[in-house]
């Protein structure tokens, strides 16, 4: 497999605060990689160093296996960060057409960019005149300009409109379905699950989680069950030698296995104990409980 | 270098402000020649500027530097402000995301430094040599190529000054504090100046020659030493000098390789420390 990013046993401070703690880090090419951490968990720092904005303390960093210095490997990364940088008084044309120049890369890709975020008829525009969604547009644009080896993204929905944030997440999906690594920061849990396979949860600079999002979700399933009388459907539930508890929620039982049961073989079993079920659902932890289980826990 | 350079004309360019204020200094630097068809009349006695000789050769030298020095503040807001630019933007930390090293961000505005002061240099040199044939007394060869070291004084001045400004934007980030710390620090200078003169050890004649000395390495005052004023070198201004009973001044209107060096040593300075500051940075 080949290495994008490494990063050894990072620390950042600033002052007294510890920003980033012994954070250690292996990005490899074709995944899409979550970092996840509620504010302030030190993801865009983090982020910050890697893309030679913020100076490290200590530890180490290397692009492409080291083969390029920073910012030459830069040219080959895609970033946007934070919030969309453009010059205001430009277009959006020539907007694109600057970082091409910094990049080295000729113009002929701005049309083609410009197009998968859908700004084409708005390129002549001058930034200023842009909506927030159309700036984070621009801003995937001119991130995918040199066809990037990595796509680095931190909070692309923030602050966007649900429209807006639909849009920005399909755009993500079509770029990581076309092979292109992707690393995405958020603290929107069901942005990462929905995109990423491989997560790292971050919290006070520390790293609780590192490993793929499937191995993070690893508790039984359980099942959600409405039926009539919910009381008998609790007592006859409580025979069957799989079930290990019950709780009601609101109108729903929520049934947690000991053993495996298909949704199938539950359903046969009220049924010849005449219940008719009115909701059956099998369900699975979200990423989000493990998430807020992870951080409450330690 | 033709990459940096045309990164940063662009931003310029695309800048509407920029550009309106670039367009004046040149407009300004020009009318410098509309000084020809000025005249005076006091009392009976008419008095035409362009016939008392500040348009000969080699005078109009110094005097057309001298003039066309007092315009370089326009130019000063322009590189303020487009250093200042790209704090407010949030562009400079994009630019270097985008695959710009910091070294390359500081030589880029330090080559718009030195076009700035090269296209005012050439300006001047034109517009000096069209007015100079127009109305000099004297237009042989030797004459007229002598005393240029002005124009590498001027261009060592713009660059110099510009240099200034560029390290106060990198340091103050925003356009209006670099500029009205430039103006403090103009003060700053003159009133150390004083200080030292007159209330250290009580203004002995030690402490008044101390002070002369250690103003020339203050780098604004070190700028202006570059291009002394040319007024009072005039044939004119010096007969009334001598007529009302004055001592005849014994300045030194040349200039000076110390001076030259100290500001040279001074543009080092700033654009290493904007080097050092850009580094040490999080932005």
């Amino acid at each position: 497999m080949e290495t994008i990013l490494s990063i050894k046993n990072l620390h950042k401070s600033y002052g007294r605060i510890k920003a980033v703690k012994n954070l250690s880090l292996e990005i490899t090419k074709g995944n899409v990689y979550g970092i996840l951490g509620p504010n302030g968990s030190g993801k865009s720092t983090t982020l910050g160093i890697v893309l030679n904005v913020v100076n490290k303390t200590s530890g180490d960093f290397e692009w492409f296996d080291g083969k390029l210095t920073t910012h030459e490997a830069l040219k080959k990364v895609g970033a946007i960060i934070e919030r969309p940088n453009f010059y205001p008084y430009m277009t959006a044309y020539e907007n694109l057409a600057l970082v091409c120049k910094i990049k080295q890369i000729n113009f002929s890709k701005i049309d083609e960019k410009l197009e998968i975020v859908g700004l084409t008829d708005r390129k002549d525009s001058k930034f200023r005149t842009f909506s927030l969604g159309m700036k984070q547009r621009l801003a995937i644009a001119s991130a995918l300009l040199n066809d990037p080896e990595i796509l680095i993204l931190d909070e692309p929905t923030n602050g966007l409109d649900p429209q807006g944030i639909h849009q920005i997440r399909d755009i993500i999906r079509f770029i990581a379905s076309q092979g292109t690594t992707v690393l995405l920061a958020s603290h929107l849990l069901d942005e990462v699950e929905k995109v990423c396979s491989h997560v790292l949860v971050l919290r006070k600079g520390e790293i609780l989680y590192q490993g793929t999002v499937n191995g993070m979700i690893t508790t039984q399933d359980f099942f959600e069950l409405k039926a009539t009388d919910n009381q008998l459907l609790e007592s006859i539930l409580l025979k069957h030698p799989a079930v290990n508890t019950i709780e009601q929620h609101h109108d729903k039982t929520v049934v947690y296995l000991k053993n495996s049961l298909s949704a199938a073989e539950l359903n046969r079993y009220c049924f010849e104990h005449n219940i008719v079920l009115e909701h059956l659902v099998k369900r699975n932890n979200s990423l989000e409980e493990e998430f807020i289980k992870l951080i409450s826990n330690s | 270098m033709k990459r940096l350079l045309s990164i940063e004309f662009q931003k310029i360019q695309k800048n509407r402000a920029s550009k309106i204020l670039v367009i004046t200094y040149f407009v300004l630097l020009s009318l410098i020649s509309l000084i020809a068809s000025l005249k005076f009349t006091i009392g009976s006695l008419e008095i035409n500027i362009a016939e008392q000789g500040i348009f000969n050769f080699p005078y109009i030298w110094h005097f057309n530097t001298y003039a066309a020095s007092l315009f370089k503040l326009f130019l000063a807001v322009v590189i303020v402000s487009m250093m200042a630019n790209e704090y407010t933007y949030g562009t400079l930390k994009q630019n270097l995301i985008d695959g710009l090293s910091k070294k390359e961000f500081i030589l880029s505005k330090f080559y718009v430094v030195i076009s700035f002061a090269l296209a005012s240099t050439v300006f001047v040199f034109i517009m000096t040599l069209l007015l100079g044939y127009s109305f000099s007394s004297y237009t042989e060869i030797a004459i007229v190529f002598s005393d240029l070291e002005y124009l590498l004084a001027y261009f060592i001045k713009l660059v110099g000054f510009f240099s200034f400004c560029l390290f106060l934007g990198i340091l103050v980030k925003r356009s209006a504090f670099a500029l009205g710390f430039l103006v403090a620090w103009f003060f700053v200078e003159k009133i150390t100046y004083g200080f030292i003169k007159f209330n250290l050890l009580n203004g002995t004649y030690k402490t008044k020659n101390f002070a002369d000395t250690i103003i020339q390495y203050f780098p604004l005052e070190s700028m202006s030493n570059l291009i002394k004023e040319p007024i009072s070198r005039l044939n004119a201004v010096k007969s009334i000098e001598n007529a009302l009973g004055g001592s005849e001044n014994i300045k030194i209107y040349a200039v000076q390789f110390s001076d030259i060096a100290i500001v040279s040593t001074w543009i080092v300075i700033f654009i290493l420390t904007s080097f050092y500051i850009l580094r040490k940075r999080d932005l």
